[in-house]
């Protein structure tokens, strides 16, 4: 098959061949290339918000400057970020290998899903044209029915980008069921397809009900249909349900592959067979399955009945059991395994770490009489950025690392992967902690201006976002320096059991020399 | 699915009945609706013509859509969207109607 | 007859039973999408419908219900048809095929029909949705009424549109000599697509014109 020394990068040259490709593993490093060009505007629309809280007072920017800043990072993070972040990146270029195929099932519908979210994106963008959108990303109405009509452009552009994440979860979960090699049974695959599968579920089921959504909403602010207009009877209300019945369990599609990549990080580089498999693997459908009934827990206090608010309550905490299963698993298969502290598995144990403080602040603003208090403070932005940032985005750094030599066929200085994470681990912890502070002191969140007694611990927080910006700005020389080195990469550089690391790296065109067959379970280390 | 296996083909009778069992339960429903008043069901015309409707749409799912003959995994896969959709309607109809009226 | 083509499986798949088995997989989940979003709006209605009777009952004196049982009826004829197309086939008769797709077309065609005078009509009285409400009716709320009968009909008349499309591209494809006894794969994709489209009127017709 091929010339020797053949790969899947230069099979074909030219951009022509890049964008038209239907070979899920090209299709995967343009997802690479968009993901991390969307990630740091994401990322300079953060530095600024940060900035302008450093001080009381319109210090860099004006509340309307501010307004846009701050709903550009949350759609752009949410919805080009880390919603195809991992899954569409990783998952796309190791799924098939994982299982033993030769591509994802669907290769045109795969490639649709990336120009789904080219377009989608470039909609979203353009609302810029139409004075910004200041709702923030949730779109509430009646901010989202009064103010600027950039909303238009901003919500039908995450409505395309929600087929683009819909045509990918059915393309995984069809690969996933028809494409297993021979002895690759449900059993026998890596808890990383587990979690793909999981989400995959979450997003054919749950991202439907975004879209019409959305649409409802660009109908309410073409049409004036009223839906959620209570001056014409509508519900805002309503509207919140339709919302958080996606948005809830799109917090679990940014999560769960997250997870995957940790199982995967933690048994490679603890060279133990993982603790739990069954239990991992379960766990990820639980939090799928539960993710459906607990989106009341957004909606203490805008009016829901009383009643719905104690059930969602109780509900939410059920999301604790599978979570802490697959946290207890994680640090069993470190016990008394052989553990290297490469940058892949420092990003692993970061995750452990600050993903425990997001879980158990969860558990917090969970308990509905708690809420009252923590609701729409920076408690509340503490919370999902240790499990969003601290959660996803560790992991997606992990897998980075992980999977370079793999992808790229090179490998890269561990020493600047290192120092990588140093920084953004403690940027993290010192941008987000104090923000936990804030919150229970009562600042509120989302607004461009606080009190006086507020600075202090704004300026701690500001400055460890720029500890952060250091650590990616670290993290991407890291990935250049291994290109322009060029020091090649062994097939199996970490020692790792699973498929992709036993076929050359970069893989070829089409993976497998012949279709592999397996008899046991992914992590037979010892 | 290694195993091969003969892909069911429905007769063009089966087909017929079919459609005339929906047409049926169609005059069913209109007549049984308020339009005529033929029986009067008050409130429960609403779950009345909700169980009509469903049986119509199971008929054409088993048979026009070919799930009666189709694997399991399918079935699952299909049917799981209602389950879905009737969660979402449970919660929001349980906080839509208590709040409305709290005693309930 | 133009010569029929025999399909090659892609080469990610083991045989062309397993490329047929994958794709209509695909498509039953592409389904489990639609009926989400329908379900959704659908439920938005039922909401409204409980929570203010009086504006629904209102709302639906306005709407006739000959014309929605005889949409119906054409539904449903074109689904008998739709599956007929594929029973043709399967069978390698690619005329009946043809002449059944092509009045499921014909079906697509006179439901839009109807549903333009519907429209037209009721456009003509002023019954809009939400604030372009300019009925002399004063019940409490009519124009959400109005609001949901033009967002459910118009997601479902969209999807016949759709639907449509899909049916001529199929009966192209059958002309080309792409389909036949040893692969139908698209045919019977688009026709679970169409009996979906089928499914949801299933549901819109007690609801929107029948039940008070």
């Amino acid at each position: 098959m091929g010339a020797a020394g053949e790969n899947y990068i230069n099979c074909a040259k030219g951009l022509k061949s890049w964008l038209i490709t239907l070979d899920h593993k090209r299709i995967a490093i343009l997802y690479v290339i968009s993901v991390l060009t969307f990630f740091f505007v994401g990322g300079i629309a953060a530095l600024g918000i940060r900035l302008e809280l450093f001080s009381p007072g319109p210090d860099v920017m004006n509340a309307d400057t501010y307004n846009q800043f701050m709903t550009f990072h949350g759609a752009i993070m949410v919805f080009m970020v880390i919603i195809p972040g991992i899954p569409a990146i990783f998952g796309n270029f190791f799924l098939p290998i994982m299982i033993g195929a030769k591509d994802v099932a669907f290769p045109r519908l795969n490639l649709l899903s990336w120009y789904l979210l080219m377009f989608g994106a470039i909609v979203s963008i353009s609302s810029l044209l139409f004075n910004g959108v200041d709702t923030g990303w949730t779109f509430y109405t009646p901010y989202s029915i009064k103010g600027s009509a950039g909303v238009i452009n901003m919500t039908l552009g995450a409505f395309i980008m929600g087929m683009s994440s819909v045509l990918t979860g059915l393309n995984f979960i069809v690969t996933i069921h028809k494409l297993r090699c021979p002895g690759m049974t449900m059993k026998n695959i890596p808890l990383f397809v587990w979690a793909l599968y999981s989400t995959a579920i979450i997003q054919v089921l749950a991202t439907p009900v975004l879209g019409i959504t959305l649409l409802l909403l660009v109908a309410e602010r073409v049409m004036g249909i009223g839906i959620f207009d209570p001056a014409l009877g509508g519900d805002p209300v309503l509207y919140q349900h339709f919302f958080w019945f996606y948005s809830h369990p799109a917090v679990y599609i940014m999560i769960l592959p997250a997870m995957g990549v940790i199982s995967e990080l933690i048994t490679t580089y603890s060279k133990k067979t993982i603790f739990g498999y069954t239990a991992i693997a379960y766990s990820s459908l639980a939090i799928a399955a539960v993710s459906f009934f607990v989106w009341g827990h957004h909606m203490f206090v805008s009016g829901q009945s009383e009643v719905a608010g104690i059930v969602f309550s109780f509900l939410t905490m059920l999301v604790g059991v599978p979570t802490a299963i697959k946290t207890f698993n994680w640090v069993a298969t470190m016990y008394k395994g052989s553990v290297t502290l490469k940058s892949s598995m420092l990003f692993a144990m970061g995750f452990i770490f600050v993903f425990t403080i997001g879980g158990v602040t969860g558990i917090m603003l969970a308990t509905a009489g708690m809420d009252v208090h923590f609701h729409d403070t920076y408690f509340v932005v503490a919370h999902f950025h240790y499990v969003m940032v601290g959660g996803t985005l560790f992991a997606l750094m992990g897998a980075i690392y992980h999977w370079y030599p793999k992808m790229y066929g090179y490998m890269y200085n561990e020493l600047l992967a290192k120092l990588s994470f140093v920084f953004i681990f403690i940027g993290f912890n010192v941008t987000f902690f104090p923000q936990f502070i804030l919150g229970a002191n009562g600042m509120p969140r989302r607004y461009f201006d606080y009190i006086p007694e507020y600075t202090e611990l704004n300026r701690i927080s500001t400055m460890g976002s720029w500890l952060i910006a250091i650590g990616f700005v670290i993290g991407l020389v890291t990935i250049i320096q291994g290109f322009i080195r060029k020091e090649k990469a062994p097939a199996n550089p970490w020692g790792s059991k699973t498929l992709e690391w036993t076929i050359q790296s970069p893989p070829t065109h089409h993976n497998f020399e012949s279709t592999p067959s397996v008899s046991g379970g992914p992590y037979e280390y010892r | 699915m290694s195993e091969h296996h003969e892909h069911h083909l429905m007769s063009f009778k089966t087909h017929i009945n079919v459609f005339v069992a929906l047409i049926v339960l169609t005059v069913v429903t209109v007549l049984l609706s308020s339009k005529f008043g033929l029986v009067d069901f008050g409130k429960a015309g609403l779950l009345v013509a909700l169980l009509i409707a469903t049986a119509k749409a199971a008929i054409v799912m088993g048979w026009f859509m070919h799930l009666k003959y189709d694997g399991m995994m399918n079935r699952v896969i299909f049917l799981s969207s209602f389950f879905f959709l009737v969660l979402f309607i449970f919660f929001c109809l349980l906080d839509i109607l208590t709040r409305i009226n709290p005693r309930l | 007859m133009s010569t029929v083509k025999t399909h090659k499986h892609a080469f990610h798949f083991d045989s062309a039973d397993h490329e047929y088995e994958s794709s209509k997989q695909g498509v039953w989940l592409f389904m489990v999408t639609e009926v989400l979003m329908f379900g959704a709006l659908l439920m938005g209605y039922m909401i409204f419908k409980v929570t203010m009777p009086e504006t629904a009952r209102a709302g639906a004196e306005y709407l006739s219900w000959q014309f929605g049982a005889f949409n119906t009826v054409v539904l449903l004829f074109s689904s008998l048809t739709m599956a007929l197309g594929i029973y043709y086939i399967r069978l390698d008769k690619r005329k009946a095929a043809q002449i059944s797709l092509g009045l499921t077309l014909l079906c697509g065609l006179i439901f839009m029909c109807v549903k333009y005078i519907e429209y037209t009509s009721k456009i003509s009285h002023g019954l809009l949705p939400g604030a372009m409400f300019t009925n002399a009716n004063e019940t409490v709320n009519l124009p959400l009424y109005f609001s949901f009968y033009y967002c459910l009909t118009g997601l479902h008349g969209l999807h016949v549109l759709i639907g449509m499309g899909l049916i001529a591209w199929i009966m192209i494809r059958i002309g080309k000599g792409h389909y036949g006894s040893n692969h139908w794969t698209g045919v019977e994709g688009v026709g679970i697509f169409w009996h979906l489209v089928d499914l949801v009127w299933i549901y819109l017709f007690p609801l929107l014109y029948l039940v008070e």
